[in-house]
């Protein structure tokens, strides 16, 4: 996965709280069986509205959100992370996030950055008094910042050490070989196992 | 650190402890059970193949069927494309990397929540993940069941292992006796209202008290199945007599020395006195009433007995907004009484509420009625050995006459991945756990309800309890 470092790109203001995994991405959108081409799918109601903010000519290449609180709550679909990524996003700030979508996020190179309520209307304001406004993404020094405005995001340590450096999760889990046939080894006999019992 | 009174949540987490974070890294945590099925694995599967990897344990992960199969016509060729797809690609993944699988007109194939419990596969003291939030199910054998995402289903198919942050605890304490006609679903749709959407977020819930301990392991499901509807990563329930009962005999439920061996062990799982939780909240059962959604969330829900509230009602601006978007969308006015609701479609389905106890509620409301006329019904059994079982207790029969539709097990109009749609504002009442915009089908309305509710719903053709049909019985000199 790409390092992530100092970024910009267009900011998209969605002025919107609890933006479900089903409103980022649809159901019907689950059926594909490939890893990448989810950048139709994004937001694929809303989508429909010739107003909403994707649609509208400022925003269209956006690649950094602003969004309300309680963002990517409800379903764990990690295809919602991909239609973000598919379309072009490197980076969501909301005040709130479920921790599946923070989870999914960090493991594909996604910043998710909890800025606080003030600091996304104030962000928001900003945009929208020059639609099509880049916003520049600073993850070492966690700030991001669109034209004068810069404002701080939380994100923990170890996320941020990995996306900073690109880091796939197996490899880095693969490292721990040993300890876990070590544990095999001491795995009771009661636990479940799917095979041979027939059902 | 060995004296400290321990959660249950906390010592199932130490007991898999593979290797502790350092420096703000997750713990990496054992998984004992992987249950897989078809949308959330075909990336993960490609994964595999693409880095060119085994998987470590097959012998710990099963595979189902359940998210877009039909519910019809089970044994001709799925019409729809893309659902085919995904199913034939999990069948070739299963058979390429050796994994047991349930298909279509198995006896356990069925929702994957469903079926492992029936499969004696889930019990105490284990971890289980799945490529889905619902989970959380497994957690009323006590065990930490956690709902993954697609990459972390990679993860654990190639490492039988997950990287995770050490969580919050909350005890949900739910004391005193149900009335008849509230049930566990009551329980769970008050919760997630009183602590909200997010209220859970970055805890593990233990439901505790007089009233979790009084019910089936069916009813704890349908409890810690919701619980990622109130934001938490997982909801336990502690193991007692009534799980063991469950277990004992399930085709994969440890026999011999290795049950008596798992007894003792699962005997020592429950909270130790004194734990400390980081955060309690308290639920009265004996004045719980039925309790059903407005919104498009789940916290957003009423006793069936109040009203549609109104935006002003609430203080937070954000829940105001929410509650203005909400009812716009729902098509309710402020004020509306919630039993005067009109219902198109009643859905009694979906790993919330689809298993035989479920049914067996319903029927019992159902049997001799009519349907309002018009109502459509749609009974889709958690998996197909529910579904044989319904049949061989004639419950199959009750649904028929009544005016049901009696269909083959799935997810069904729980997401709408199949045919099983709502029409744009058609609405419905679902025993399923996601009222949200669009859930069960393009421009769909869900009312989240009991299945008692549904079947008296279904009956009176506006949201109803068993109650209301006595007193309509009454009122017509019944
Ligand atoms: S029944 Fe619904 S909630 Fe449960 S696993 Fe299927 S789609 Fe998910």
């Amino acid at each position: 996965m790409e390092k992530f470092d100092i970024y910009s790109g267009i900011a998209v203001p969605l002025r919107r709280s609890n933006v479900d995994t089903d409103q980022i991405i649809p159901a019907v959108y689950l059926k594909r069986i490939t890893k990448t081409g989810f950048d139709d799918a994004l937001f694929a109601s809303w989508r429909a509205d010739q107003n909403f903010v994707l649609n509208q000519p400022a925003y269209k290449s956006g690649s950094v959100l602003i969004a309300g609180p309680d963002f990517g709550t409800g379903s764990s679909r990690e295809h919602a992370v991909w239609a973000l990524r598919d379309y072009g996003f490197r980076a969501v700030f909301s005040s709130k996030f479920a921790d599946i979508f923070r989870g999914n996020s960090g493991k594909q190179g996604l910043v998710t950055g909890i800025i606080t309520d003030a600091d996304t209307e104030a962000l928001w304001a900003a945009i929208e008094a020059q639609p099509g406004i880049e916003a520049s993404v600073d993850l070492a020094g966690q700030t991001v910042s669109v034209g004068n405005l810069s404002v701080h995001f939380e994100i923990d340590e170890y996320t941020k050490w990995r996306l900073l450096e690109g880091l796939d999760d197996i490899g880095l889990t693969l490292r721990d070989e040993a300890a876990i046939s070590d544990f095999e080894a001491r795995r009771a006999s009661w636990r479940p196992k799917t095979m041979p019992a027939k059902s | 650190m060995s004296n400290k009174p321990l959660t249950l949540a906390e010592k199932v987490w130490n007991d898999h402890l593979v290797a502790k974070g350092e420096n703000g890294a997750p713990d990496l945590l054992y998984i004992d059970l992987h249950l897989v099925h078809e949308v959330t694995s075909p990336q993960a599967f490609d994964g595999l193949r693409l880095a060119g990897r085994p998987v470590r344990r097959p012998d710990l992960t099963i595979a189902t069927e359940d998210h877009n199969t039909p519910t019809l016509d089970i044994d001709k060729p799925i019409a729809d494309v893309t659902s085919r797809t995904q199913i034939e690609a999990l069948r070739h993944n299963a058979k390429e990397f050796g994994i047991r699988i349930h298909s279509l007109g198995d006896l356990d194939q069925g929702i994957v929540h469903v079926v492992g419990p029936q499969l004696g596969l889930t019990m105490p003291g284990i971890t289980v993940v799945c490529g889905d939030s619902h989970t959380s199910t497994h957690g009323a054998f006590g065990a930490l069941a956690m709902g993954i995402g697609t990459s972390e289903v990679e993860h654990v198919l190639a490492t039988q292992t997950l990287p995770l942050k050490p969580f919050k605890t909350m005890a949900i304490n739910v004391e005193g006796t149900l009335r008849p006609g509230v049930t566990a679903k009551d329980i769970i749709l008050a919760v997630i209202a009183k602590i909200g959407t997010g209220g859970g977020q970055g805890y593990v819930l233990e439901y505790r008290g007089s009233a979790i301990r009084a019910l089936s392991m069916e009813a704890r499901m349908t409890i810690c199945n919701m619980s990622i509807e109130a934001g938490a990563r997982a909801g336990m329930v502690a193991p007692d007599e009534t799980t063991f009962a469950y277990l004992m005999g399930r085709p994969h439920a440890p026999t011999g020395q290795d049950w008596d061996d798992a007894l003792a062990y699962w005997k020592t799982l429950p909270s130790d006195e004194g734990a400390v939780f980081d955060a309690e909240v308290f639920l009265d059962a004996d004045t719980l009433d039925p309790f059903v959604t407005w919104g498009t969330n789940p916290g957003q829900g009423v006793s069936l007995l109040a009203r549609v509230p109104s935006p002003d009602d609430f203080a937070d601006p954000n829940d105001r907004v929410a509650a203005e978007r909400a009812l716009e969308y729902m098509d309710l006015k402020p004020g509306t009484r919630m039993r005067d609701i009109k219902i198109d479609t009643v859905f009694l389905g979906s790993c919330t509420n689809s298993r035989i106890e479920d049914l067996r509620a319903a029927a019992a409301v159902l049997d001799g009625k009519k349907k309002a006329e018009h109502i459509r019904m749609m009974v889709v059994p958690g998996s197909a050995k529910v579904r044989a079982q319904a049949e061989a207790e004639g419950l199959d029969k009750i649904f028929k006459e009544f005016g049901a539709e009696w269909r083959f097990a799935g997810c069904s109009m729980c997401l709408g991945m199949n045919p099983d749609q709502l029409a744009v504002g058609e609405r419905a009442a679902s025993t399923s756990n996601r009222n949200f915009e669009g859930r069960q089908g393009k421009g769909s309305r869900t009312h989240l309800v009991s299945p008692l509710v549904a079947a008296a719903t279904a009956i009176r053709g506006t949201l109803s309890s068993p109650a209301d049909l006595a007193e309509s019985n009454e009122k017509a000199g019944l």
